[in-house]
């Protein structure tokens, strides 16, 4: 547990005690490093492929029809899956669930160790949670799983993430799709 | 808000949950004709809640919901008490503010939404309960009625501070003894729907939640004038059967035996709330 960076009673991402910021605009963060964007999706897409039980978490941006982009992404969003050969487990909702989440079919930002220790998820993608609960779930995962996370951000990316590339749009994610169809040639899988 | 809020892209359907599926398939928030009928199947009802089995303060705020004229443009002010373990599973907007300033916090609301959606109407809607209502935040109570704010406040009255064990509230009727109130209380209850009246209210309303439908009337008439002509106010009876010692089932015969005494029924509508109320129904709004 928690071997991947320090759990904090803080109200700052645990990563910045590090030293670690989000990226600026144009570049990604791989753990304590700047990279470009296209080192951070090979990696991404590298330990997706590589790891065990990979999973995407959408949450609500992606989840719900609410706008063009959100329409697009989905798409984008299933051939990713498919592409990183990993499961989907939605993050629909942000409130507190008792007595507790079904870990097989939810993750739940007050609780997400709980579905990544039930499904033995060893690295994920957040992509489409809003940034508050991202940072939320991304903490409390970094402290207590051993579970490599990426945030792919709409934003300014999340510090807790593993790694974490910022600004994707629907653009990005298709660059990103091929990227990783790259890699997974490299790789043979 | 846009309907779209609720529908799922569908590349998603399969991973989503039963109950995700059914709140989008089934949702009343944009039926003409939704009302209190609906409590038996709709999810976004609130069809669980983790208060107490039959309180009737749970009761009543299910009714509210069901009987809210435009839910998806609603938002819903709480604040801490019993009713607040229901809010972050009601699918629209809650804000849960400090305790005691709830209606200071929906003033701002209603006036940013006012400022920032001319062309749409806003309601928005105080639930909180007698300790937050009448006594810890009386103040911004009674301020938010001179300032004549639009918005509509509803007290339930549980007669004490039930979330935190039973401490008497200055709506508790005198002689009550409670837990933590060994020595009975010994002031009279205050007649809250009577300042309501003398601070501004364009409408106020006292009753008990022993007929839905007739919580689902008020709760309509209420908003309906908070929206155009200034606040309104309903005072609620839902007793709280833990403290008073009664069985899940005997709420409701706890509400109908105070229909006959201290919540018998009390409404004042100003004239020109009246005049309004009457183009309403003859518009097809009520
Ligand atoms: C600022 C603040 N003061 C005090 C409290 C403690 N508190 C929590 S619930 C509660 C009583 C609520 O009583 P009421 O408003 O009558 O609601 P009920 O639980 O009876 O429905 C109090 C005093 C708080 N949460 N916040
Ligand atoms: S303590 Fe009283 S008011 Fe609170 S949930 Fe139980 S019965 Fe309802
Ligand atoms: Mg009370």
């Amino acid at each position: 547990m928690a071997n991947l960076g320090p759990a904090d009673y803080s109200p700052y991402p645990v990563a910045t005690y590090d030293g670690i910021l989000t990226p600026p605009e144009g570049k990604a963060l791989l753990l304590t490093d700047i990279v470009d964007e296209e080192v951070a999706m090979r990696e991404i897409a590298r330990v997706m492929l590589t790891s065990e039980n990979a999973t995407i978490f959408p949450g609500p941006q992606v989840l719900y029809a609410w706008n063009e982009e959100a329409k697009k992404k989905a798409t984008l969003i299933k051939e990713m899956a498919e592409v990183l050969n990993a499961k989907m487990i939605p993050m629909y909702d942000y409130r507190p669930k008792y007595p507790k989440i079904d870990a097989e079919v939810e993750i739940n930002p007050n609780h997400p160790n709980l579905t990544i220790w039930h499904n033995n998820i060893k690295a994920c993608i957040f992509i489409g949670v809003h940034c508050h609960y991202a940072n939320v779930a991304l903490k409390i995962v970094r402290a207590e799983t051993d579970c490599y996370t990426s945030a792919m951000c709409a934003l300014s990316g999340h510090e807790d993430a593993m790694a974490t590339i910022r600004d994707q749009h629907s653009e990005d994610l298709a660059r990103f799709i091929q990227v990783a169809r790259e890699v997974k040639q490299e790789l043979g899988k | 808000m846009s309907v779209d809020i609720y529908k799922i892209n569908p590349e998603f359907r399969d991973i989503m949950p039963k109950e995700i599926l059914d709140l989008e398939d089934n949702a009343t928030w944009y039926g003409e004709k939704r009302g209190i009928n609906d409590l038996t199947d709709k999810k976004e009802i609130l069809e669980e809640h983790s208060l107490c089995a039959g309180c009737p303060e749970a009761a009543a705020l299910r009714y509210i919901l069901a009987s809210l004229p435009t839910p998806s443009e609603t938002v819903i002010v709480n604040s801490t008490g019993c009713t607040s373990l229901m809010f972050p599973h009601i699918a629209l907007h809650t804000v849960h503010s400090l305790f005691g300033n709830q209606n200071a916090v929906a003033s701002g609301i209603k006036r940013v939404l006012d400022w920032r959606f001319p062309d749409k109407t806003k309601d928005v809607v105080v639930l909180a309960g007698d300790g937050a209502t009448i006594d810890i935040g009386l103040d911004y109570t009674l301020q938010s009625f001179f300032r004549q704010e639009k918005i509509t406040t509803i007290c339930f009255d549980n007669e004490v501070y039930a979330n935190t064990g039973g401490q008497e509230s200055g709506s508790t009727p005198k002689g009550q003894v409670f837990k933590m109130a060994p020595k009975g209380k010994v002031f009279d209850k205050v007649p809250m729907w009577e300042l309501a009246v003398t601070s501004g209210c364009q409408y106020s309303v006292k009753l008990t939640a022993s007929a839905p439908k007739s919580v689902a009337k008020v709760v309509r008439e209420a908003i309906l004038i908070a929206r155009e002509m200034g606040p309104s106010y309903i005072h609620l009876y839902t007793p709280c059967i833990l403290e008073i010692g009664l069985d899940a089932n005997e709420g409701l015969w706890e509400m109908k035996e105070q229909d006959k005494d201290r919540f018998v029924s009390f409404k004042y509508v100003s004239p020109e709330a009246e005049e309004y109320l009457k183009n309403c129904k003859k518009e097809g709004i009520l």
